[in-house]
């Protein structure tokens, strides 16, 4: 047992990314202290940018070196999978800063704008971590770092009281989801004595379990609490509040890098530990797949016909989210979860990454000033006040709605053609006929934009940064859609999966 | 010479007037108008040059096979026994014309040109308009000549946001729901659409060989897997399992209805058709010539190059519903147009009730009922297309197409008149024009097949003298609303497109051979399948599909 915490001074090299972010946290919390206060806090913002970049640089290059490692007995590991989860939540966090900076002061609306901008680093290393834990602590505390920092990003708003609700709520909702995670975990810990998932895997295989419900009732219990963290119905209807109530840029963040994680975290356990145990004991692997199946099919559902009605935008895109997370767990219902499954994942992931971040510029670009929520009719006329903008959005738009042409529409298409290759029809109908309906509600956008005026049109103030980033995250969607072979061959090392 | 890129050219051509448009300033309205319509003109050109080409004594050949899109997924959960490595997954871009997509081809550049000239109407946001009719065209063009099912459904769905813009903003009051209608109806279209598309990706599209599996799109890998013996008969002790790409005989079914259901919103099949009468109803006349003459006629033609050719069988046995479904588009169709007020609420029943006939050629399951199917087609693009430019100039006049409100227009618009009243003969199928033909051609094919039924369809015919005469006469001559000025005559510009489409639809009428001739062989090819199954033969045995397996 003493060999366990031997962590070696060459091993800091594979922490190097979290590392990064964590002395630039420090670093940065104590620069906000002593700098005077005349010093604009958009510079604090530069410093975190700076730091995810170097980070994700990190990271690239350990990606380009292809090697898996595995520090602390299995429990902290490197490879291909961890590796692109990163690049994606440091790109999304990258957008979010620069989203914060170029937006005006008022949108972010807090007094403390230093820790604002520092406190997307420790929710950042929280999701990185996620990503390579194999472990139950670790992944628990990496989560509850992510949660426990957003809250308080939720929280930071001081003039709407919504904020504050939003906060709460985030708060109450992420313990019970940890309270969930925390009954299924032990459970887990109870019947095969260890945390870490190769030793779990281990045990399943060779040992016969008598108690299969107690399995049943861990696995359902780990999923509930998952289901919170990805949003999933029918453990949504936080989001709608809490999208609502907090601002863009913290909005943007949750539904992407928060969601994302809790993702991680299910393709970590269902990959070692959720998904193995069919081969021995009875077709528990396979129960867990109908049970995600159907919370896929749920949210698609749900949330489609509960957006065709829905006008205030944050909590269109809450629900737009929701369908979202339908869509992210079908690949990974698929036999071939390890290997084609993790690609289209990772895919649609990149995907739903640029469309949303690109979805909340835009509607930061659109906000109404003075204004605590953002509503559909804040894009009325757009076509008159900024053309060029509006074709940006257009095309944002489309990539939602899954038109062709579009990494949304390409993702969707891989997602069915897993979906094809393994029999779901089931499935691939409800996918396809609901983001039919979702062409109503994503095209109420459009229809604003060049069907409506507000009189009179008043030319979009310039804000470059922004309509920058948005241009940025609409022309990488467009490419995305239409050369997308490149994106995908470099990918595959997500199935370069750490094994034992 | 080297042909293979000049139906890329045709295709993107009308992409040169969308950035020359988009350059211009907004404020030259006069300018925008004659580049917009100027540019319509490149793709037609082109077109011309892929006919006479076509024509050729020598054949040339015009295919372009490209890689686009392909990548590698690693080894896939698949029988054990199949020892595959990788799998390869590939979309290229392919595109190439035969007899019938050149003639959906030059149909979309004329229909597209000459509505882009009746848009001397419009008024607000020429700009706009140009580039979106030109970026449709794009989209309409790729249909008919993409050789690769998902390149074909990109286009598909490339027509349907223009579209909506150019519902949504140009027309009338109820603009806005038309355009909705039309999206949500044809998004469910494509999205059928797709998962059949996918579905045949992942079955038809398979190929094995040397541990590498391959999925491919192409249009020509999955017609050669449908022309393998094992996809044509049952796998008998082949079970599922042992085979994950074979399809079924209900699987092949299931694949036919889903075609059937996609390409019937958009032809449409009669209880889908709502959308498409508000969209005649609401949209503005130059964007409806585009609508009912293009891209109704893009259902027909996914339905003769995808179902036709790949699913005999299934024609066969559900050859009687497709005609039962045919009399009824023309019954229901006809009958409903006789009791409109609206001129343009007659012309879109009317249209329900000619693509009827469509439906019974394609029943007929013959060379002969085919060719009047894509004649009727090509006809009905033309005709409808002179409709409603003439309606558009009766709207920019009197402001209502109200049958009650418009009467006596002879007096004072005798060219325009004359015009209507060609038109609406050759709705009505008067011989010597294009419309008797298409008619003649696909109910003398389906005499072959179920003679009662042709008989019933024929008299549903009748009914368009009906419709058609109540309109062109009460147009013409009826009687003139108290107070109703006398509207001048069409100016030299209206009077362009005009001549051209009636010189056309004569022509086809007296001299249907030029079309004929076209689609001959390509019409050959689409219907042999089912000529050989009807023939008793077995079909042309190639390779089994994957080599190197015992």
């Amino acid at each position: 047992m003493n060999t366990i915490m031997q962590l070696q001074a060459s091993d800091l090299a594979t922490f190097a990314p979290e590392l990064t972010l964590f002395i630039a946290t420090v670093v940065l919390a104590v620069a906000d202290l002593f700098l005077p206060a005349s010093l604009r806090r958009t510079w604090i913002g530069v410093g975190s940018l700076l730091a995810v970049v170097v980070s994700a640089t990190i990271v690239w290059l350990q990606l380009g070196q292809g090697d898996v490692t595995t520090l602390l007995q299995g429990s902290y590991v490197v490879d291909g999978m961890a590796g692109l989860f990163k690049l994606l939540v440091l790109t999304a966090t990258a957008l979010t800063l620069v989203m914060s900076m170029g937006a005006k002061r008022d949108a972010l609306d807090t007094a403390h704008l230093g820790e604002y901008y520092t406190l997307y680093l420790p929710a950042t290393i929280g999701a990185m971590m996620v990503a390579s834990s194999r472990e139950l602590i670790t992944t628990f505390v990496a989560l509850e770092l992510l949660s426990i920092t957003t809250v308080v990003l939720i929280g930071m708003r001081q003039s709407a009281t919504r904020g504050k609700e939003a906060a709460y709520k985030a708060l109450v909702l992420g313990g019970i989801s940890a309270a969930f995670l925390l009954y299924g975990m032990s459970f887990l810990y109870g019947m095969t004595g260890t945390t870490s998932y190769e030793e779990m895997q281990r045990f399943f295989q060779t040992t016969p379990v008598d108690e299969t419900q107690l399995i049943y009732v861990s696995f359902f219990l780990i999923i509930v609490g998952i289901g919170f963290k990805i949003a999933a119905v029918p453990f949504h209807a936080w989001t709608l509040d809490v999208y609502r109530g907090a601002t863009i840029p913290v909005t943007a963040f949750l539904a992407v890098v928060s969601k994302l994680a809790g993702f991680m975290m299910l393709i970590r356990l269902a990959g070692d530990v959720l998904f193995p145990i069919d081969i021995v004991q009875v077709a528990i692997g396979t129960d867990v797949r109908i049970v995600l199946a159907l919370l896929a099919v749920l949210s698609m559902i749900v949330a489609h016909t509960m957006a065709l009605r829905q006008t205030n935008a944050m909590r269109l895109f809450a629900l737009s989210g929701i369908a979202n997370t339908g869509y992210l767990l079908i690949p990974l219902l698929s036999p071939s979860f390890h290997s084609e499954g993790l690609v289209i994942w990772v895919y649609y992931a990149y995907a739903y990454v640029l469309m949303n971040m690109g979805a909340f510029i835009a509607l930061l670009l659109v906000r109404k000033p003075q204004q605590h929520t953002s509503d559909v009719s804040d894009f009325a006329g757009l076509y008159y006040r900024a053309p060029w903008t509006a074709v940006a959005v257009v095309l944002l738009v489309l990539s939602l709605a899954g038109i062709p042409l579009t990494a949304g529409f390409f993702g969707k298409l891989l997602i069915l053609f897993g979906v094809m290759t393994t029999n779901m029809v089931g499935v691939a109908i409800v996918m396809v006929v609901t983001s039919v309906l979702s062409f109503y509600y994503y095209f109420r956008i459009i229809r604003q934009m060049f069907l409506r005026t507000t009189q009179p049109d008043i030319p979009l103030p310039r804000q470059t940064i922004l309509t920058g980033t948005l241009w940025v995250c609409a022309t990488a969607s467009v490419l995305l859609g239409l050369f997308p072979s490149r994106l995908i061959a470099w990918i595959t090392v997500a199935s370069q999966w750490g094994a034992y | 010479m080297d042909m293979t890129t000049l139906v890329s050219w045709l295709i993107f051509s009308p992409l040169i007037g969308v950035f020359v448009v988009a350059c211009m300033p907004a404020t030259q309205g006069h300018m925008v108008r004659k580049i917009g319509i100027g540019s319509t003109f490149l793709p037609l050109i082109g077109s011309i040059v892929l006919f006479v080409l076509y024509h050729q004594a020598q054949p040339t050949s015009f295919a372009q096979h490209m890689e686009w899109i392909a990548f590698t997924l690693p080894a896939m959960a698949l029988d054990t026994s199949w020892a595959i490595q990788e799998v390869v997954v590939r979309i290229p871009y392919h595109v190439d014309v035969n007899g019938i997509s050149l003639a959906f081809v030059l149909l979309t550049t004329i229909v597209t040109c000459m509505a882009a000239w009746s848009a001397v109407h419009i008024q607000k946001r020429l700009k706009t308009f140009f580039i979106l009719l030109l970026l449709l065209q794009v989209g309409m063009l790729g249909v008919f000549c993409a050789r690769d099912l998902m390149l074909f459904f990109l286009f598909f769905e490339l027509t349907l946001v223009p579209m909506f813009f150019l519902i949504g903003i140009y027309g009338f009051y109820d603009r806005e729901r038309a355009a909705n209608t039309f999206l949500v109806y044809n998004g469910f279209g494509s999205a059928l659409l797709l998962i059949a598309f996918v579905w045949l990706m992942a079955t038809a599209g398979a190929h094995v060989s040397e541990g590498v599996l391959q999925f491919s799109s192409d249009y020509a890998t999955i017609s050669s897997y449908f022309r393998t013996s094992e996809a044509l008969v049952d796998g008998g002790e082949l079970t599922h399992v042992a085979h994950p790409f074979l399809l079924s005989e209900g699987d092949r079914t299931a694949l036919f209805l889903l075609l059937l259901l996609a390409f019937g919103i958009k032809l449409p099949i009669f209880p889908l058709h709502p959308w498409m009468l508000r969209v005649h109803g609401e949209a503005h006349p130059a964007v409806v010539m585009i609508h009912s003459g293009i891209l109704l006629k893009m259902g027909a033609y996914g339905l003769i190059v995808f179902a036709y050719g790949w699913f005999p069988a299934e024609i066969h046995a559900w050859g009687t519903v497709l005609a039962v479904l045919g009399v009824i588009n023309i019954v229901a169709g006809a009958l409903m147009a006789c009791v409109q007020q609206d001129i343009k609420q007659v012309l879109a029943y009317s249209s329900i009730s000619h693509m009827g006939i469509v439906l019974l050629g394609l029943a007929a399951q013959n060379e002969i009922g085919v060719q009047g199917a894509v004649f009727q087609l090509v006809s009905h693009g033309f005709i409808s297309a002179l409709l409603f430019l003439i309606v558009g100039m009766l709207v920019s006049r009197a402001h209502t197409t109200d049958l009650r409100q418009c009467g006596g227009l002879a007096q004072s618009m005798p060219f325009l008149s004359a015009m209507w009243m060609v038109a609406g003969m050759a709705s009505l199928g008067l011989p010597g024009l294009s419309g008797f033909v298409g008619e003649w051609l696909s109910f003398v094919g389906l005499f072959q097949t179920m003679p009662v039924l042709t008989v019933i369809g024929c008299s549903g015919m009748v009914w368009a003298a009906v419709y058609m005469l109540r309109v062109i006469l009460r147009v013409t001559y009826g009687e003139r609303r108290v107070g109703m000025p006398m509207y001048s005559d069409v100016r030299f510009v209206e009077a362009v497109p005009l001549t051209v489409l009636v010189s056309i639809i004569v022509l086809l009428g007296v001299y249907p051979n030029v079309l004929n001739d076209t689609t001959e062989a390509a019409i050959r090819l689409v219907v042999q399948p089912l000529w050989e199954l009807h023939q008793g033969n077995e079909p042309v045995t190639v390779p089994p599909f994957i080599q190197g397996e015992g």
